[in-house]
């Protein structure tokens, strides 16, 4: 048996707050209500994330999920993941394109290089880009050399922007994987929110080396990702779930103020023919519902900041 | 030396036992176990276990955890006040120390507080004999300060033990352990010294084995619960039985799954023949009035 140091019993963190300095905690209960434009009671955020697997993938440490597993060339996998770009996501965004419905696209900045086509939909739509890292060989992780984590940071975010002509204030790392340094790099490529602390149900402040930069929510438990690729159920649980999720809110928002829905969608799993009408029912039962607000993760971000 | 089997408890049959009688003729004693955890996000290392499933900081797993102490345990504590069901925490102690604000509402509720270790990232592989004691201690007197209770019931952190944690929470005068999982009674657990007793604590209906680990959807887990109290419901009409509900706020507090919460409640709480208990009313009900019996059945079956 290995004897534990006498620092295993040392708890340098116990304190008021948090073990980290990022940020401070709070009660989601007992903050300031915010009201949504035109008092909705929810803000409905869609998030399709369009992930670039490389054939050549070859992941140490963090593995993504959905990442490809199989010995090389696993055609199984990358065209799985694949049909999601090609095909998937299409099917994803008339979906939206049909209910009048905003979205804050997540991109690997390859897939952006490799696909115009994908990049000239989000623009025709009025889509929000949001940066997803290069590719998902490239897991932001302890391990990565800081200044290589700088460059995919920089290099992610700087070909979204010239490619989409668009501003790309978001971020959301692949995988939901970040470093000590991940928040302290985006922060400083003006980045304003990112999308990988699953803790709330609304934004709030984080603290970087770069300046504040806000935690958005991601409804992790109902994502795709959660719901249909680790859980395996079916599209009516999707459906249920969701609604669930949605319904707990919309009467939360009566007292507590404006909430956020945020549904979190990878076309390579609900883009597919037996999936995409559960998301679509999803989101019809969603806009049957008066207070209902369609937006960006920065229209959402700006009238919460506003509030403040 | 490795073991066959923990020594920890002799054999009972199951329908062949002293009969437990709960206050007021209740056929089930039911009690409600929300685990107020906090994960480190940077925790020392512990050879026997890995605190993340990623390399620090595993900003996914540790968000995902942190839901609970900032949305998921204000919900559910709503639910329960609604419901008339006292809450028995699993602690990690330190959590009072991070945020006073949940140990002063458990406090103001008078929910019981036992312990489940300092953090949910420091397990108790590895300790010396010495340096367990030392633990249990530094736990006892969290839970005195913070609580004002002198602390009864164990469960270890992140389910983690030695083979010597029975007989330290006896000497230390704790009254029960949660580790067990081998009856749906109460029974006595043979320590060193002193006395100590299982009381039911549940790895089969707990949100965390179930919904967290993907075997049931928030729907088939109500389900799960109705139908564990029903069976325990009908057995309890030959003498008493327990039913825990071990609960997470980061699984439970979900949005989506509030519903399902309040309706296991609802259920529960509609049935006349339940006695809404914290884990130390029941294990200090059958340290009074079932303990000598059992030990003497168990006593004579050992004689043969």
């Amino acid at each position: 048996m290995t004897e534990l140091p006498s620092t295993y019993f040392k708890y340098p963190f116990r304190r008021p707050g948090m073990d980290h300095e990022r940020y401070v905690y709070s009660n989601l209960f007992k903050r300031k209500p915010v009201e949504w434009p035109d008092r909705a009671r929810v803000a409905l955020w869609i998030m399709p994330t369009l992930e670039s697997f490389p054939l050549d993938m070859a992941p140490k440490g963090v593995k993504p999920p959905g990442g490809l597993e199989r010995p090389y060339p696993d055609y199984w996998n990358y065209t799985l993941r694949d049909y999601g770009n090609r095909v998937g996501f299409a099917r994803l965004f008339r979906a939206l394109e049909e209910r009048n419905l905003k979205a804050s696209v997540a991109m690997s900045s390859r897939l952006a290089e490799r696909y115009p086509h994908v990049l000239q939909e989000v623009n025709r739509l009025g889509f929000e880009l949001v940066g997803h890292g290069i590719d998902m060989n490239h897991i932001h992780a302890t391990g990565v050399s800081r200044e290589d984590e700088q460059e995919w940071v920089r290099r992610s975010i700087s070909t979204l922007r010239k490619l989409s002509g668009q501003p790309v204030k978001g971020w959301y790392s692949p995988a939901y994987s970040e470093s000590h340094d991940t928040l302290d790099l985006v922060a400083a490529q003006d980045c304003e929110y990112v999308c990988d602390w699953v803790n709330d149900d609304m934004p709030y402040r984080i603290e970087t080396k770069a300046g504040p930069i806000h935690a958005m929510p991601h409804a992790y438990e109902i994502s795709d990702l959660q719901i249909f690729h680790f859980y395996k159920y079916k599209p009516t649980h999707f459906v249920e779930q969701v609604m669930d999720h949605f319904d707990l809110l919309y009467r939360e928002a009566a007292n507590s103020g404006g909430r956020i829905v945020a549904l979190s969608l990878r076309p390579w799993i609900s883009g597919v023919p037996h999936r995409i009408a559960a998301i679509e029912q999803a989101l019809d039962r969603i806009q049957c519902h008066g207070g209902v607000w369609s937006a960006t993760g920065t229209d959402i971000l700006a009238a919460w900041k506003a509030q403040q | 030396m490795r073991a066959e089997d923990p020594g920890l408890y002799d054999y009972l049959p199951y329908y062949d036992r002293p009969k437990i009688a709960w206050p007021n003729g209740a056929r089930i004693a039911f009690w409600c176990a929300p685990n107020i955890e906090h994960y480190e996000l940077d925790p020392p290392l512990n050879p026997s276990r890995t605190p993340w499933p990623r390399p620090v900081p595993d900003v996914l797993h540790y968000a995902w955890r942190d839901y609970g102490n900032r949305a998921g345990i204000w919900r559910m504590m709503a639910t329960m006040d609604r419901y008339g069901v006292r809450g028995s925490i699993s602690l990690n102690v330190a959590v009072c120390d991070h945020f006073p604000e949940i140990a002063t509402a458990c406090r103001e509720r008078g929910w019981e507080f036992f312990s489940h270790g300092v953090y949910n990232t420091r397990y108790t592989y590895n300790m010396t004999e010495d340096q367990e004691r030392a633990f249990i201690e530094d736990v006892k007197a969290s839970i005195r300060k913070w609580s004002g209770q002198e602390l009864s019931g164990w469960l270890a952190p992140a389910l983690t033990l030695t083979e010597r944690t029975m007989d330290l929470l006896a000497e230390a005068r704790i009254t029960y352990t949660l580790d067990l999982f081998h009856d749906d009674q109460p029974l006595p657990v043979n320590v060193r010294k002193g006395r100590l007793i299982s009381v039911p604590y549940s790895l089969e209906i707990n949100d965390f084995t179930t919904l967290f680990q993907g075997n049931c959807t928030p729907r088939d887990y109500t389900d799960a619960i109705k139908a564990q109290f029903d069976r325990l419901y009908m057995e309890g009409a030959e003498g008493g039985r327990v039913m825990c509900l071990p609960l997470h706020p980061f699984l439970i507090g979900q949005p989506h799954r509030m519903k399902q919460f309040e309706e296991a409640l609802d259920y529960i709480t509609s049935h006349d023949k339940v006695w809404l208990a914290t884990g130390r009313e029941i294990a200090n009900h059958y340290l009074t009035h079932c303990y000598d019996a059992f030990a003497a059945a168990i006593a004579a079956r050992k004689k043969g």
